[in-house]
């Protein structure tokens, strides 16, 4: 069955995609019959994580390579799809383009930087981790560096990092469960944990990669369909990413006739909505470059650090194959980064274009006070209104709006058909999950394989290591829905939080444990515990212990400060001690040549 | 495996190392080079936008994806040459 499967991929897939588009077909039929819009959302959504629960539960297995590492069998494209929904998180396709949105120049650095650590996980890391045949990144610190101590810092390190950034993802589960299905905010949360759960319990990692694949299917035709149906209807032709330039000239030239820039009088009466106040991309230089290219910075080593995106090519058959899924990673992944800023830029514009029928700012209050949309999303506190210097018009400065919600609104904006607006839930969903399920299992295998298996009992046989990483993975997601419920921060700052805490801990250990030979266990604990610790206490005294930040590098950019202390604290103590062993410098220099056997054999 | 040796593997280490600098530079210039200056190329413009826009949104990812294949094309060269494939 399991060859079978592999060597059908792309007949199986394509019936999937086949399939799926007849859904949203049905669903179209359905609408013009009269069917509600809720019940159409309610069907997108559950009909999608119905196909996600089928996959999960055909793939499920009691192999410890199958569960870990997927077998190892997964080819270069598709683990390149898998890796682009693991990655593109609920952040990527719900918050990123509202960020735009308000954000301008300086939020471009997520772009930017989302991309750009691509480059630095194919010539750092994938191929060499890869050729190391670990199960997981602390396998990998384990090994390299000898010793419990460097494998128990590098999974304390996972877990603060993937579990910061799963309550994010569950958070944006809930976030869009609860509107599709119309139920509480908490509800959804549960609701979207149990989704979550159905996919990877039964089959850890070969479930992950396949429904991770049909996630990254629905997500990406539910992010494109209503960016291409807007375009045209506003003139800017099928593929608006190369011709929406003259919009961003309009926007330019709106802008100071509708009063940008001007402070809001009123304040809603609810938290995490805002006016729009930057510019759509008036980079000043200086300062704000700085800004710019440190918040890259920490996004691309984030990148390059995060478990639950290096160990995904830990899936592929070869070294080579781990690389050309990288390659193919990106691709997919520029897919969607590349029409985000087409989809803020036409938003934008169809709000404040007076020329276009969509349009509000400038036009009577009253009227649209009465959208059926402004009404749908101000019922859930994402949008305010209020007409503060009562003319009866309404300014942009009188129009509030969740960043959050630019995407998942926009195709009620533009006064698309419910059908759309169901798609792009059921998108939103597949990213969220996809990721939460992803760092799920990362920290899940941390535990069962470093922690369990490695360290506290060696000897536990097969059944009982992936008994245990069930029994965690549960546990933690629970834990996670649990902190996600709170709502402690928005959906975008969490994840930030991740890559931060990833690279001050990760990076320079993974990446001197491949780069350089003279790199040893004392070392590598030392630049992961001081990289840990300053990054976090400096975290801890930007946020909530009220200093100023140093040089512009507040809480985003936290990172910065963290691997720049574990290099320093790397390099010295490493130096300060003798060279490793004879054995682990042949060791590393098995590891830079792409053929041969993997360092750890697959029982290990 | 037969010239598996020490010096071929040398050889090669030493190709997919600049390999890799090479690539990290091209990198290092559209990741923040490019961006950090988008003021002064937005003065120019290119298919309809100002230029450093279209770097930010675009050109800088469109270069990322193309440096990946372009890498992996040459790093399997390098190892084909060295008989290091694995395949």
């Amino acid at each position: 069955m399991k060859g079978k499967f592999i060597d059908n991929l792309g007949r199986v897939y394509a019936m999937y995609t086949g399939g799926f588009l007849v859904f949203v077909l049905i669903m179209a039929v359905l609408e013009q019959m009269g069917v509600a819009a809720d019940t159409i959302g309610i069907m997108f959504v559950a009909f999608t994580i119905a196909i996600y629960a089928v996959i999960g539960w055909l793939s499920r297995t009691m192999q410890v390579d199958a569960y870990y590492v997927a077998g190892r069998e997964v080819p270069a494209v598709y683990n390149g799809m898998a890796t682009a929904a693991d990655w593109m998180s609920g952040a990527s396709f719900v918050a990123l383009a509202g960020g735009i949105y308000f954000g301008g120049y300086g939020y471009l650095a997520f772009i930017i930087g989302w991309t750009g650590g691509y480059v630095l996980v194919n010539s750092l890391m994938a191929p060499y981790l890869r050729k190391f045949g670990c199960y997981t990144v602390p396998d990998f610190i384990g090994t390299r560096y000898g010793g419990n101590l460097a494998r128990f810092c590098a999974v304390v390190v996972l877990v603060i990092a993937s579990f910061t950034y799963v309550t994010a993802q569950i958070n944006a589960s809930g976030t869009i469960a609860a509107r599709a299905l119309h139920i509480p905010f908490a509800a959804g949360v549960w609701f979207g944990l149990l989704g979550i759960l159905l996919c990877s319990m039964l089959g850890g990692m070969r479930a992950v990669t396949w429904t991770q694949v049909a996630q990254y299917i629905v997500l990406i035709i539910a992010y494109l369909v209503p960016v291409i149906w807007m375009s045209n209807k506003q003139g800017f032709g099928i593929i608006p990413h190369f011709s929406y330039g003259e919009a961003v000239a309009r926007i330019q030239e709106l802008e100071p006739l509708i009063g940008l820039g001007v402070a809001a009088v009123d304040k809603a009466p609810f938290g995490g909505v805002g006016i729009l106040k930057t510019p759509h991309f008036a980079p000043s230089g200086g300062m704000e470059s700085w800004k710019f290219i440190t918040l890259a910075a920490c996004m691309m080593m984030g990148t390059a650090s995060l478990p639950h995106i290096l160990m995904r090519y830990f899936t592929t058959p070869s070294v080579r194959d781990a690389r050309r899924s990288v390659a193919w990673s990106l691709l997919f992944i520029f897919l969607l980064y590349f029409t985000a800023p087409a989809l803020a830029t036409l938003t934008k514009l169809q709000l404040i274009d007076p020329n276009l029928a969509t349009s509000i700012i400038g036009k009577s209050f009253d009227a649209v006070k009465n959208l059926a949309w402004v009404q749908n999303w101000e019922s859930v506190s994402m949008l305010y209104l209020v007409d503060s210097n009562k003319d009866g018009i309404l300014q942009l400065n009188e129009f509030f709006m969740r960043a959050d919600i630019v995407v998942l609104a926009t195709p009620e904006i533009a006064g698309l058909p419910y059908v759309i607006s169901g798609l792009v839930a059921a998108g939103g969903m597949a990213a969220a999950m996809s990721t939460a399920d992803g760092l799920l299992l990362a920290i899940a295998n941390a535990l069962s394989h470093d922690l369990y298996y490695k360290i506290i009992d060696p000897k536990a046989d097969t059944r009982h290591r992936l008994i245990v990483a069930r029994v965690l993975l549960v546990g933690i997601g629970v834990a996670g829905a649990a902190v996600a419920s709170l709502r402690l921060t928005g959906i975008l700052g969490a994840v930030a939080w991740a890559f931060d805490f990833a690279m001050s801990g990760l990076f320079f250990p993974l990446v001197l444990g491949i780069w350089w030979k003279r790199a040893n266990r004392a070392g590598a604990i030392a630049g992961m515990v001081v990289g840990l610790v300053a990054g976090t206490l400096y975290l801890y005294q930007v946020y909530w212990g009220g200093m100023t930040p140093w040089m512009g590098i507040d809480h985003l950019r936290f990172g910065i400060i963290g691997a720049a202390a574990s290099l320093v604290a790397m390099v010295v103590v490493s130096l300060a001690t003798p060279a490793p062993d004879a054995e682990t410098q042949a060791m590393v220099d098995e590891v830079r040549v792409p053929s041969g056997k993997s360092i750890l054999s697959s029982d290990h | 495996m037969a010239d598996n040796t020490n010096e071929i593997r040398q050889q090669h280490w030493v190709k997919t190392r600049n390999l890799t600098w090479l690539v990290l530079a091209i990198w290092f210039v559209f990741a923040f080079v490019v961006p950090w200056n988008a003021a002064s190329l937005d003065k120019m413009s290119f298919i309809g936008f100002p230029l450093g826009y279209y770097f930010c949104v675009q050109g800088s990812l469109i270069i990322f994806v193309a440096l990946i294949f372009f890498q992996n094309w040459r790093q399997d060269k390098i190892d084909d040459e060295a008989g290091l494939s694995g395949e």
